[in-house]
């Protein structure tokens, strides 16, 4: 079978549920097997969000690719500028929501734009704004998850960052090293060649080793695909190991229809030929459009909630305590207090430890409140 | 073969379909994969079926069944809580069931504050569940032990809810989803029946105790008028049991007397099946959630008013400071 029925037997496989057991008798039927629905006839009730982030030198394709992705238009009024226009431009950070529906699914998308970013002539820290950024949206969930209200708190945070490596040079640029570097730890990046359609087969496969061995010689952590599970099938495991090898995804985006062999595609129009985003033997966009919607955005978001934000927490709170400790000059710190009805000995200990703790804990606040004056 | 016919076949439509729909089954694959928890806890004096009905509504052995209190045994001076937890698999779906015992409830002379040892323990496990949240380093997936639901047992006399009843449910129906069910209805006729239901249920409105699932947590339209059917026929009218018997060419569950055979699931006899069909195939999740969103973060929000505030603490204990 040839990699493009694969590719499709992969997506097929994901939209059926699996039935591992063979039928139980109705004897032996208690009905939780209907767990699964019951969570998600809820989730569908209350939607999905996703955060996409997309990163790379402007002209590189990002706005039409996102548009092609998510078959959108999100840049119908913009307005290019010139390069005297840009020269006192910082990067900014423009976000552009939109509710797709799908098959009764809602999903409420966010996409976070990187405007300016290495635009300049002088880069250096370009990618700052963007780390603040991220930051920011992970101190917002961790003020709001440790507050009293957590009723609706609005999830803001990043779940996968695109990155646009340019294909006319011969790798990774320094720029697009620290970049990575910058921000690996702390959101989901996924590195893509961009335009590639101006690159033959066989450019495209030695640029793919290169910027893989780079990746690995200089450390960076891009976004992992999990593990098969052991008991998926052989085609299954053929499918996602070729994914893996397939990576960085060579990407084509448009916004444009054409006719190519009787059919209204998206493609470019080129004198010498044409050429077909959704056509696999041209560029890997099916394969990335189906990683990041139809297989992988739930683990995107898991990895977002369980590594990266998790890191930044652990960290923000490891720095509000030392910095605590030397505002007080604290040597001896308090244990936490136990919940069980105590003698009165202990009682009276625990009701100074008390106050020790409220008079902590007004500091915190205090310097809660100075942060987000800052802001 | 051409391309297009194959991705055409694959059933994507070429312009139209982005593909996400599919975001159900990845959330899906991921819960098949991390299985579920769910913990019972049932309350009710002795004798009234409480494990014998746990034991129905899960199709396996969970709950042992006491035989009463043998003559030399002394009932134990306060109720005591015995959990216990089985994981049973059911259509690739993994579940780690948790029944919590409470035995010596209501069996005492004097039955003053018998529910306290309860409260304490599903506070117990709201505080277990806080700490790890609150922790600097924290699992992926926080053991859950906090009671999802609890059914109370009411005894079919026939007449009112006793006081017992009342002082229990209203304790504690602010801090655990409550089912109440009446044990053993086949001392009742259907008319019996009904009438001791209307009664129950004024008597609950009255008092202002709210049972699950609760008016106020309705999400939309649809689930309030879904849940007012059930709060209709609630308290369910059950009877366990785990013999089988021929009826009518099938193997049924139920009590053979000398005047017929009770069958359990058939609904014109008792309302086990729609128990049981509300509390696993419909509502089971919701129960989580209930007590997660709601009773967890009413216990949550006392505590971070009452202490002054959380604090994360490292559990690798060099870092000793609570911060």
């Amino acid at each position: 079978m040839d990699a493009i029925m694969l590719q499709e037997k992969l997506v097929e496989r994901l939209l059926c549920p699996r039935v591992r057991t063979a039928r139980q008798k109705e004897k032996q039927y208690v009905g939780f097997a209907t767990l699964p629905n019951q969570v998600h006839r809820k989730s569908v009730k209350k939607g999905f969000d996703f955060t996409l982030m997309v990163a790379g030198e402007s002209g590189m394709g990002k706005s039409t690719l996102v548009n092609s992705l998510f078959l959108t238009d999100l840049y119908k009024d913009r307005k290019l500028l010139n390069a005297e226009e840009r020269i006192n431009q910082t990067v900014e950070i423009i976000k552009h929501t939109v509710d797709i529906e799908e098959k009764g699914v809602k999903l409420k998308l966010t996409i976070v734009d990187t405007p300016g970013f290495g635009d300049a002539v002088n880069n250096n820290e370009c990618w700052k704004p963007i780390t603040d950024y991220i930051d920011q949206q992970f101190e917002q969930y961790f003020r709001d998850e440790s507050g009293l209200n957590r009723k609706n708190i609005q999830d803001n945070r990043v779940h996968c960052c695109l990155y646009f490596i340019p294909p006319f040079g011969h790798g990774l640029r320094p720029v697009d090293v620290e970049f990575m570097k910058a921000l690996h730890e702390k959101v989901n990046i996924i590195p893509l060649i961009a335009k590639a359609d101006c690159l033959t087969p066989n450019e495209i496969k030695k640029l793919k080793d290169r910027i893989r061995e780079e990746i690995d010689k200089f450390g960076i952590k891009v976004y992992q695909f999990p593990e098969c599970d052991s008991d998926e099938d052989e085609e299954f495991k053929q499918l996602d190991k070729e994914l893996k090898e397939c990576t960085p995804f060579a990407v084509i985006g448009s916004n444009t229809v054409v006719e190519a062999r009787g059919q209204r595609v998206r493609g470019r129009l080129y004198p010498w030929g044409i050429v077909e985003v959704e056509n696999q033997s041209h560029c890997d966009f099916v394969k990335l459009r189906n990683m990041l919607i139809r297989s992988h955005m739930h683990d995107l978001k898991d990895v977002t909630c369980d590594v990266h934000y998790e890191n930044y927490r652990a960290q923000c709170i490891q720095e509000m305590t030392s910095k605590l400790a030397q505002d007080n000059r604290m040597e001896s710190p308090i244990p936490i207090l136990p919940l069980s009805t105590p003698d009165v000995d202990t009682e009276k200990l625990i009701k100074m430890k008390d106050e020790e703790l409220k008079r902590m804990q007004e500091m915190l606040n205090k310097m809660q409140q100075q942060m987000h004056d800052k802001d | 073969t051409d391309i297009f016919s194959v991705l055409k076949g694959g059933g994507s439509t070429l312009l139209g379909y982005i593909g996400i729909d599919t975001i159900i089954e990845q959330m899906r694959k991921k819960t098949m994969k991390t299985g579920f928890e769910f913990n019972i806890m049932v309350v009710g004096h002795s004798g009234l079926g409480k494990s014998t009905l746990v034991n129905t509504l899960f199709k396996s052995q969970v709950s042992r069944k006491s035989a009463g209190w043998a003559r030399d045994e002394k009932i134990p001076k306060t109720v005591e809580i015995k959990s216990v937890s089985h994981v049973i698999e059911e259509g690739g779906v993994k579940m780690k069931l948790t029944v919590v015992d409470t035995p010596g409830f209501g069996d005492q002379i004097n039955n003053d504050n018998c529910w306290e040892p309860i409260s304490k323990y599903i506070n117990e496990q709201f505080e277990k569940f806080l700490k790890e949240e609150v922790n600097i380093t924290r699992k992926k997936r926080i053991p859950d032990t906090r009671v999802h639901c609890c059914i109370y047992f009411i005894s079919p006399t026939g007449h009112t809810l006793r006081q017992l009843d009342m002082e229990f449910m209203k304790r504690l129906s602010h801090s655990v989803n409550i089912i109440p069910v009446i044990a053993k209805a086949d001392t009742m006729t259907i008319e019996e029946r009904q009438e001791f239901k209307q009664r129950v249920r004024k008597e609950l409105e009255m008092s202002g105790i709210e049972f699950y699932p609760q008016k106020e947590f309705d999400d939309d339209m649809e689930d309030k008028s879904d849940n007012d059917k059930i709060r209709e026929t609630m308290p369910f009218a059950v009877v366990g049991s785990d013999k089988e018997y021929q009826v009518n060419n099938k193997r049924v569950l139920g009590r053979k007397t000398a005047w017929g055979i009770v069958e359990v699931e058939n609904p014109n006899h008792c309302e086990f099946a729609q128990l049981r069909d509300f509390l696993i195939r419909s509502h089971l999740q919701d129960l989580k959630e209930v007590t997660h969103n709601i009773h967890y973060e009413t216990y949550r929000a006392k505590r971070l008013n009452d202490n002054g505030g959380l604090h994360p603490i490292s559990t690798n204990g060099t870092h000793d400071s609570n911060l």
